[in-house]
């Protein structure tokens, strides 16, 4: 068998004394495994690092092995960001969740693009802006999608402010007043229903949103308890950020 | 599968193929190699294997590998203590010394953060580096971590962790290796090289 795609290195790890075993999320069939050989070797180290853009043909005698990856740099993403903290911490979230979060051998072409779109943005000014967009892309992608269009109870489009932390639809601050579980809610950020300008204050609330539901629906999905540490990290330091 | 060597012989040869950079073949032609200078090479070689056992312990200072408690580097009064370099592994550590260039001292972290491994600051010996850079000699702390994902990573974090003490961080240059041409190296290594470019003259 062999197959030829391009596509982001989302894991790497050594193999024996000279291999690698890497994790490359692809165009056409999602995140794919397979052995580099002399991939743990200082010549192909600058090429396998989180977030390169490769081009690879995979070979293996049958479908259902792990096969052998030979493969070519197309793009270095993580240079571009080494110097910058926050950036590079987004960088290895955006990798670490892939890696998580991602069934083996199955093709997501929108969340690829997404992710294209996020990993060429790291090293300008928003790319908070872009990793909150994608993680909420990432759970539609995984069957959790959150309906923030309108709300869940009155279905008005305006003056929504709120996220069922049970359903994960919008509720407005009108029809949330004075209820019982109200306090419960999850802050909307106005960015994420068309308002707003994407402050770091509503970057991190996008992003206890979004982890709320990772954690506590794509996690017991997955059967894989918490989130991985590099995207509390990045959390930690967008947090710190807005203060 | 047996070579009819003997199973003592047997033995040293498969302890011996779990080395790095040795298998099962290297591994029986080094020890066969031992064998027929036994004089020359077997008795010092068992003899300098009884007495690193005997003696080989990690600095409780900087994390070292040496033969005595404190290492012969920080216990040096020739060295800089107001330089600290802080390196990944032992290794490092010992790549650093081949060069004769530092003069000053170490501290080995023992890994770095590892999004993939689950290696965390609580895995690392960050509360020794912290408090070794709070004592009054130190004046700078270089961070000389691989130019890696992980490895940047924790030189980010350490330098956020060292911010409230009155010490300067840096970290090692990266850029074009020499004997390096442009046309072999990857785009990444040129971009840091390009941005870490210096006035010339």
């Amino acid at each position: 068998m062999e197959w030829q795609d391009e596509g982001v290195l989302v894991a790497m790890r050594r193999h024996g004394e000279s291999a690698a075993i890497i994790e490359v999320f692809t165009a056409t069939r999602g995140r794919h495994a397979g052995l580099v050989p002399g991939g743990g070797g200082r010549r192909m180290a600058p090429v396998l690092q989180p977030g390169a853009q490769l081009a690879v043909t995979w070979r293996a005698r049958t479908e259902d092995h792990l096969g052998t990856y030979r493969v070519e740099p197309m793009q270095a993403r993580a240079a571009q960001v080494m110097h910058d903290a926050d950036a590079l911490a987004g960088l290895s979230a955006t990798t670490a969740l892939l890696s998580w979060a991602l069934p083996e051998r199955e093709a997501h072409p929108a969340l690829y693009a997404r992710t294209l779109e996020l990993l060429d943005a790291l090293p300008g000014p928003d790319w908070p802006l872009h990793y909150a967009l994608w993680e909420l892309a990432l759970l539609a992608d995984m069957g959790f999608g959150l309906d923030l269009e309108r709300c869940a109870l009155t279905g008005a489009t305006e003056g929504l402010a709120f996220v069922s932390p049970r359903s994960g639809r919008a509720v407005t601050a009108a029809a949330a007043a004075g209820q019982p579980w109200a306090a419960k809610l999850l802050p909307l950020p106005a960015f994420l229903h068309g308002d707003g300008d994407g402050s770091p204050g509503e970057i991190a609330r996008a992003l206890a949103l979004s982890g709320h539901f990772l954690e506590h629906w794509l996690a017991p999905a997955l059967e894989r308890r918490g989130l991985p540490e590099a995207r509390a990290r990045l959390v930690s330091r967008l947090g710190r950020a807005r203060v | 599968m047996s070579d009819g060597a003997g199973k003592e012989i047997e033995r040293l040869i498969e302890l011996m193929s779990r080395l790095p950079g040795l298998g099962p073949r290297s591994a029986r032609r080094a020890v066969l190699a031992m064998i027929q200078r036994r004089s020359m090479m077997l008795e010092p070689l068992a003899q300098a294997l009884a007495d690193v056992s005997a003696t080989a312990r990690e600095c409780v200072e900087c994390g070292n590998i040496g033969t005595s408690d404190v290492c012969a580097i920080c216990a040096d009064p020739r060295r800089d203590a107001s330089l600290v370099c802080v390196v990944e592994d032992v290794s490092d550590l010992w790549a650093m010394e081949r060069t004769a260039q530092f003069r000053g001292r170490y501290h080995v972290l023992g890994g770095v953060l590892s999004a993939l491994d689950g290696t965390g600051p609580e895995e690392l010996r960050l509360p020794r580096l912290v408090a070794l850079a709070g004592a009054p000699e130190v004046r700078e702390v270089i961070l000389a971590l691989g130019t890696t994902v992980d490895g940047q990573t924790t030189a980010h974090y350490i330098a956020e962790a060292l911010a409230g003490c009155s010490v300067e961080v840096s970290s090692l240059a990266q850029g074009v290796p020499v004997g390096g041409e442009l046309d072999y190296l990857d785009d990444g290594t040129i971009s840091a090289a390009l941005r870490a470019r210096r006035v010339m003259g």
